[in-house]
């Protein structure tokens, strides 16, 4: 039995410790915002944030991230950073099939958090880990900096 | 054809058969005796299985409080048609769209008209079709609330989910007259009043968001990916590595040893074309999908690699040199290339070939599909384009009548054309057949599944040969396409070009040249060769793109000038007088190649680049056009590239010319992705064989654009918005005109060609 904090609460899971938390999410705990993408850390699609760092899902044991603070897509909502960035994405229609967007939003979040008025070429380095096989990319681009700017008034204000 | 006729696209079917039974007529054009039982050609949607279906009864529905509900019959997998067309049965039906709720259909093309999300053809087809519904809808309000007041109909008039009594102005909520509309008479077609369209709230403009939008980015909307029920268990499969190929023998006492690993199923084994059958192999079931796959990588299993087994790509592209390098089939002829080529002197002559490489689709969400069977029936949750095929295949492996199959078409995460086929629904059939009655089992491809067992782009050598004098004059071009056939999908050892293949940019090129040849040359498959988003429209224009830059360069003219020459003044031209009996299956009267539409997209995409202007050294730009799916594409592409060789896109110029544009926003998303997915198949993607298997893997070394290298300008140029046209396609369009706009701008940028993709450095 491994015990997980996800998104704030916790969850108790009854699965070896290698299962990657990935498939601990989505096939035992039935949260599929989080998406399999290509198993290989390659595409982004499975991003999640542990103590609020973008990792790859599909390659971290659950042992691994045991007792540590993980975000999904799904708790988004009710992070300050996350819902400007949910917002920007919304209305820049960044979407076209969405499936890899999950993934996008939580490394954009991450990145915005850290570094909160990302460069151009910041946002390359960042970004360069999400795959989105129908090509949003200058859609994510201007996304990111709509939200950095609302991020930065709001921190003004 | 037995085993085709089941499965395939009508399309195809038709498309086979015409190159069979091509025919001259009295009037002395070549026309197609098409499907033997039709006494007349049907063109379009007309032409699909199911055809259009235009009831509102069947597509709108109204409760009390109001809410209007549209059904969706199309898959939606990124381009927006989950939005667009119920849009546009709102807009007609002057439904105001926050009140609307949007019901996707199940596979059920009888009900709804055709469902293959394919072809670039759901606004193409379904346009006028969910004008009508919304219409009909419209007026049997207004019928309803006229009968309710006792008043001429012609006294009322409905808008924004009300009908309004124009000299009394008393109103109905749409909800209050929902009951009494339904038993109005639906309107006949010639009675049906169609909105002008400066009376149009939604369609042509941009207000409304996509259905989907919000859900997407809180991780709430369901892809087949996401299905769960109670009691559902995991499944992936072990392929046979290559196409063809057969189980020998397999242990899975290691596998069963793996905790969470349930059983593993023998699948029956690929026989004859390929079609839509599953490949075989051994399928894992598990309780959920990381077990499945570690259940997977203990079998222990022996192949029989079967026929293709020494696929190897670096001979096979000898084999396509070699193939164009002599005279092929030939499918459209005028004038004499042979005479024109001998007579030239040397130095008018230029040749040059180019190769494009295999290439996976690599959507994001890999194929997957649940399917469980129950008390005589099953139930499918999956994403896929063509959901009607899913259901026939389903039916035909359990043995099921097709209204016994419900298939719940759930969000595709990218389809491309690879989720045309159903062979992963029909695998997924095959585990749960298997399991206890009533399992549901989730069958997930990897991605390496999904990258080495794609229905992959063809693989191709294409060669033009012309003659151009001393003043620029083109005087003959000759293409050689050879490249392994869709065909061959269908019909086991097909060879050459199919009229639906040669018609996507190589024969049908309206160049003002005396001698045209174009030849196919018939060279074997050796894996499964499907549709990929704009099909042999990527090799064919990429090789006369390329061509036509080397030509222009040849006769020291500029190229936007010199394609405007070779393309002469704007005329609307007879696609069959270009040996196409095909036009994507529409109407050559209704969908003429018109050569000034094609003349307005290649202005656009200069203009919005700033053609001619003058670039540092290093630096350059490079066009390209392309006619595709009855649309009008060119892309300008702005080169950097340094002293190492390596290539920077500063930035795009695209341009469509889709006849009505229906939700520009979402055409402006498609330049956009076909940009970068253009930009992909250039610079980095390409699949290749060893010993008949795929060498590639998964994103380390099937490379597609990241956002890194992705151009941070992309600029879109959407041309003549007329309603007076027909619909033209929007998602493949954008993708062909920007790997030869690349190449071009690269020579540029340095002087030398680049004839072979990808390009990774210019060396």
């Amino acid at each position: 039995m491994i015990r997980l904090q996800i998104n704030g609460q916790t969850k108790d899971l009854d699965a070896p410790d290698e299962i990657p938390l990935l498939w601990a999410l989505r096939d035992e705990l039935g949260m599929t915002g989080t998406k399999f993408g290509c198993g290989m850390a390659l595409c982004g699609a499975c991003t999640v944030q542990v103590d609020g760092t973008a990792i790859r899902s599909c390659v971290t044991p659950i042992s691994a991230v045991a007792g540590k603070a993980i975000s999904t897509i799904e708790g988004m909502e009710a992070d300050p950073v996350g819902q400007v960035v949910q917002q920007a994405w919304v209305e820049n229609n960044v979407a076209q099939c969405g499936y890899c967007q999950a993934g996008q939003i939580m490394t954009a979040v991450s990145l915005l958090k850290n570094t909160p008025m990302p460069s151009e070429e910041q946002i390359d380095q960042a970004m360069g880990g999400n795959i989105c096989r129908c090509g949003t990319y200058p859609r994510i681009r201007s996304a990111i900096q709509q939200a950095a700017g609302q991020l930065a008034q709001r921190g003004q204000q | 054809m037995s085993t085709s006729s089941r499965f395939s696209r009508r399309d195809f079917l038709q498309g086979s058969l015409a190159v069979l039974t091509l025919a001259v007529t009295a009037k002395g054009l070549v026309t197609a005796a098409w499907a033997v039982d039709d006494a007349a050609q049907k063109y379009g949607a007309d032409s699909m299985p199911g055809g259009t279906v235009d009831d509102p009864l069947v597509f709108v529905s109204i409760a009390e409080d109001g809410t209007v509900s549209i059904v969706a019959h199309r898959a939606e997998m990124g381009t927006g048609v989950r939005t667009s067309l119920p849009m546009v049965v709102a807009d007609e039906m002057e439904a105001r769209w926050e009140r609307v709720t949007v019901v996707q259909a199940e596979a059920n093309e009888e009900r709804y008209g055709n469902q293959n999300v394919d072809g670039s053809r759901s606004v193409r087809h379904f346009l006028m079709p969910m004008r009508r519904v919304g219409a009909a809808a419209r007026q049997m309000l207004e019928g309803a609330a006229a009968a309710r007041w006792s008043v001429p109909v012609s006294e009322v008039k409905a808008a924004q989910h009300e009908v309004l009594h124009v000299p009394s102005g008393r109103r109905l909520g749409y909800g209050e007259l929902a009951a009494d509309a339904a038993k109005q008479p639906v309107p006949q077609a010639d009675a049906l009043k169609l909105k002008a369209r400066e009376d149009f709230r939604y369609i042509g403009k941009d207000q409304v968001r996509l259905v989907d939008l919000e859900a997407i980015g809180k991780g709430q909307a369901i892809y087949g990916m996401d299905m769960r029920l109670p009691g559902m268990v995991y499944a992936v499969v072990a392929r046979p590595p290559v196409v063809g190929g057969k189980l020998r023998r397999f242990d899975a006492s290691k596998t069963l040893a793996v905790p969470g690993v349930l059983t593993v199923v023998e699948l029956p084994a690929m026989t004859g074309a390929p079609a839509f059958q599953p490949l075989g192999g051994v399928a894992v079931v598990a309780r959920n999908t990381w077990a499945a796959r570690q259940g997977r990588t203990a079998l222990q299993i022996e192949w029989d690699d079967g026929p293709n087994a020494n696929y190897d790509s670096s001979v096979y592209r000898q084999t396509l040199e070699n193939a164009v390098r002599k005279a092929g089939k030939v499918v459209r002829n005028q004038g004499d290339t042979g005479q024109a080529w001998n007579a030239a002197p040397e130095g008018d002559r230029l040749a040059a070939e180019y190769y494009v490489p295999h290439l996976a689709h690599a959507s994001m969400e890999p194929p997957v599909a649940t399917v469980q069977i129950k008390a005589g029936m099953a139930e499918v949750w999956t994403s896929i384009q063509n959901p009607v095929a899913a259901r026939d295949a389903v039916a035909a492996r359990l043995k099921l009548k097709p209204e016994n199959v419900k298939v719940n078409v759930l969000l595709l995460g990218g389809g491309f054309g690879r989720k045309s086929k159903p062979d992963f629904v029909d695998e997924a059939a095959v585990v749960a057949q298997a399991m206890p009655e009533g399992t549901p089992v989730k069958l997930v491809w990897t991605r390496e599944d999904d990258i080495q067992h794609d229905y992959l782009h063809t693989v191709s050598v294409e060669r033009l040969e012309a003659v151009i004098d001393s003043q620029g004059q083109v005087s003959s071009w000759l293409h050689r396409s050879a490249a392994p056939t869709i065909g061959s999908l269908f019909n086991e050892g097909a060879m050459g070009g199919q009229i639906f293949e040669t018609a996507m940019s190589a024969i049908n090129m309206p160049y003002r040249i005396p001698n045209v040849r174009v030849e196919t040359a018939e060279v074997p498959a050796h894996a499964r060769i499907g549709w990929f988003r704009s099909v042999a429209n990527i090799p064919h224009a990429f090789a006369a793109q390329c061509f036509i830059a080397e030509l222009a360069h040849r006769a020291g003219k500029d190229h936007r000038q010199f394609a405007h020459e070779l393309i002469g003044p704007a005329r609307q031209i007879d696609p069959s007088t270009m040996a196409d009996t095909w036009n994507y299956s529409e109407s050559p009267e209704r969908y003429p190649y018109d050569t000034g539409r094609l003349r307005g997209v290649i202005d656009a995409a200069c203009e919005g680049a700033g053609w001619g202007r003058k670039l540092p050294a290093g630096r350059g730009l490079g066009l390209a056009f392309c006619y595709s799916f009855l649309s009008y594409t060119a892309a300008v592409v702005e080169v950097s590239v340094d002293d190492k060789g390596a290539v920077r896109v500063v930035s795009v110029d695209m341009a469509i010319d889709c006849g009505p544009q229906i939700k520009p926003e979402r055409i402006r998303a498609q330049l956009e992705g076909g940009a970068i997915m253009g930009l992909s198949l250039a610079l980095s993607s390409q699949i290749t064989f060893t010993k008949g298997r795929v060498i590639q893997s998964n994103f380390h070394d099937y490379e597609v654009l990241r956002h890194n290298v992705s151009p941070r300008v992309i600029r879109t140029h959407l041309v003549n918005d007329d309603h007076s046209l027909p619909p033209g396609g929007v998602g493949e369009p954008p993708v062909p005109p920007v790997a030869p706009a690349l190449c071009n701008a690269i020579f540029a940028a340095t002087g030398k060609r680049v004839r072979s993709l990808p390009v990774r450095t210019v060396a």
